[in-house]
């Protein structure tokens, strides 16, 4: 019975995810920016692969030695070798990024879901609460916070860093998510849902969530980039990260003033920042291309 | 129709406003947009009652009332002789497997991330006890070759399928709890000509083999005259006019059913040569500000001053006994 119909089916791929999916992987700059992503992630998760020396030793003998087997970037102002503090390096910077976005994401879904799902008096009020965050200079306020924790006695780990920067950088994400979510539950779907007697739970959880994740997703991975671009500044003016954890921003503080005479363990480090950041840019900018239904 | 007439659906002088809002921290109401406006009938156990109109005329809110999905302004909707806006949840939860809806558009119906299996399995994973679990998927199967769908297609996703076979989907998740009344919200309207017979025929079939009540809303005149048993036309948030099939189609009494009528396509040139054409001028006013006394007067080609003061109220006329809502109500024979 269902014959007549049959042949119109699978000719072409009509949901939005599969037309994305079909967009990027013909996008180059997606498969760039996934490739490096995947490096890094790669050199964060296992550094010892990439390097057998350690990155803790150091030695003045080698002050600004030039490169050699074991270090082919050479050697930086206190005689570490900068290949290898870069490699570990990656792993913090990566480490801060992901755990401030996890962070950032889920009290963004939370709160973004509530406002947009509730709406009245609860939208108002978070969405007020998210524009005093949103209005605060994001580098300004990670300054003074950690500045609070360390001189509280606290520690300026990764996880205070990352802590610092989730807490003030979800405003933006939760503002995408309230309005996909604002758009999501007027569709029939959701309706028809109800009418069967849904609770509020389960039309978030399997109706609206996953129709509204995709716009959220691309603005949190163009946010890893600059979270890990503010933890290198933060690293770099000496707040983030503090020795003897490795970090990207640590590395470029310690090298700056010798620039002139050996820029390499000053740029490497560098480069490696404004690849990964990006990277995460490139690659959340290619995914919010293909599911822009307007650039089809 | 079935000589014991068992009525298991009765709307009771039910009215939606929707507040027109000025302001966005300090909203103040500037006025009301009269969406349905003291609507009342009801519906028997088996019946079709079909609701025809104009887009805007308030077809689609009275759905949502009665899927209690908006609370009424004021008036009441009875199922089974107990008011379901003062159900309370557990009540609320029994009537949704009794009261189910086929929406209008397939392709925006159906959540686009769940499998056919998930969307029309999800009624028994929200009434468990309906269905013990480790039957649903055999349940689901024979729900989707009952509406004429491949069981095995159970792992799909909806734009995999056409739009009359989402329609099906639709029915079929409608179907799942063994509702009694089902409201049809324009289920074909947004369908091909071809398919929305076969949709029309499904509908038909499960009716005769499950008994089931229909409420069915659409534009198409001739749709809902295949469908319905009774029919009831609406204008502008009320009901001008409701009676049987043959009453609504073969003798109008009220002059908007016959200027609705006399619209409907006549296939045959030789009918169409002598048929009585009834042009309508200008627009339906706003909702929002409804003419006094007759809403129809503006439109209507009759409009004497009573029609300005005096609401004409829905009684049985003159000129043939079913009830219809005009002063000047006379037979008009527009369509064969």
């Amino acid at each position: 019975m269902s014959s007549p119909e049959e042949s119109t089916t699978l000719a072409k791929p009509r949901s939005l995810a599969a037309d994305a999916w079909y967009d990027l992987r013909r996008s180059p700059i997606f498969w760039i920016a996934s490739i490096i992503v995947v490096a890094l992630v790669g050199i964060a998760a296992f550094p010892g692969l990439f390097t057998s020396a350690d990155p803790k030793a150091c030695s003045l003998d080698f002050r600004f030695a030039g490169p050699g087997p074991e270090a082919p970037f050479g050697y930086d102002v206190q005689g570490c070798n900068v290949y290898a503090r870069t490699m570990y390096g990656a792993r913090s910077s990566i480490e801060v990024g992901l755990f401030a976005t996890l962070m950032a994401g889920t009290i963004a879904f939370a709160l973004g879901m509530a406002a947009g799902f509730y709406g009245r008096w609860i939208d108002t009020l978070l969405s007020r609460s998210l524009d005093v965050i949103a209005s605060i200079p994001l580098l300004l306020a990670a300054i003074v916070l950690l500045k609070r924790l360390s001189a509280t006695g606290g520690s300026t780990g990764v996880w205070s860093v990352a802590f610092t920067l989730g807490v003030l950088g979800w405003p933006v994400a939760a503002r995408v998510v309230r309005s996909s979510v604002i758009s999501a539950k007027q569709q029939d779907y959701v309706q028809a849902a109800r009418m069967l007697g849904a609770g509020n739970g389960r039309i978030m959880l399997r109706h609206i969530l996953p129709n509204a994740m995709a716009p959220a997703i691309v603005v949190l991975t163009i946010m890893l980039g600059t979270v890990i671009a503010t933890e290198a500044t933060l690293s770099f003016l000496g707040i983030g990260l503090q020795p003897p954890a490795i970090s990207w921003g640590g590395s470029i503080n310690d090298n700056s003033a010798y620039v002139r005479t050996a820029a390499g363990p000053l740029l490497w480090p560098a480069g490696f920042l404004a690849v990964t950041v990006l990277a995460f840019i490139m690659l959340g900018d290619a995914i919010r291309d293909a599911f822009d239904p307007r650039m089809r | 129709m079935a000589p014991q007439r068992e009525t298991i659906l009765r709307v009771e002088n039910i009215a939606k406003y929707f507040p027109i809002t000025r302001g966005i921290v300090f909203q103040t109401k500037i006025g009301e947009v009269k969406a349905v406006d003291g609507v009342s009938f009801d519906l028997a156990k088996g019946e079709t009652v079909g609701v025809v109109g104009e887009s805007g005329c308030g077809k689609s809110t009275l759905a949502r009332l009665i899927m209690r999905l908006e609370h009424p302004t004021r008036g009441q909707v009875f199922y089974q002789d107990r008011d379901i806006f003062a159900m309370p949840g557990s009540a609320l939860r029994r009537l949704r497997r009794n009261i189910q809806m086929v929406m209008q558009d397939p392709y925006t119906s159906l959540n686009p991330r769940m499998t056919v299996g998930d969307i029309i399995g999800e009624p028994f994973e929200i009434h468990r006890d309906v269905a013990p679990r480790g039957d649903r998927r055999r349940k689901v199967q024979e729900l989707l070759d009952y509406v004429g769908l491949n069981p095995e297609h159970i792992s799909r996703y909806p734009h995999q399928f056409s739009g009359g076979q989402r329609q099906r989907i639709g029915i079929a998740r409608a179907l799942a709890l063994r509702p009694k009344i089902i409201v049809c919200d324009e289920p074909v309207s947004a369908l091909d000509v071809s398919i929305q017979a076969q949709v029309i025929n499904l509908l038909e079939r499960l009716q005769n083999e499950l008994g089931l009540a229909y409420i069915f809303i659409a534009h198409d005149l001739s749709v809902v005259r295949h469908i319905s048993d009774r029919v009831a036309v609406m204008y502008l948030g009320k009901v001008v006019e409701i009676g049987t099939e043959d009453e609504i189609y073969g003798r109008p009494t009220h002059p908007y059913t016959q200027a609705l009528l006399s619209a409907v396509p006549v296939p045959d040139p030789t009918a169409r040569a002598h048929r009585d054409v009834i042009r309508l001028e200008g627009d339906v006013p706003s909702p929002a500000n409804p003419p006094s006394g007759c809403r129809f007067r503006t439109r209507c080609w009759k409009a004497k001053p009573i029609c300005t003061e005096q609401e004409p109220p829905l009684t049985a006329q003159q000129a043939d006994p079913h009830l219809s809502a005009c002063h000047f109500a006379e037979l008009r024979h527009v369509v064969a």
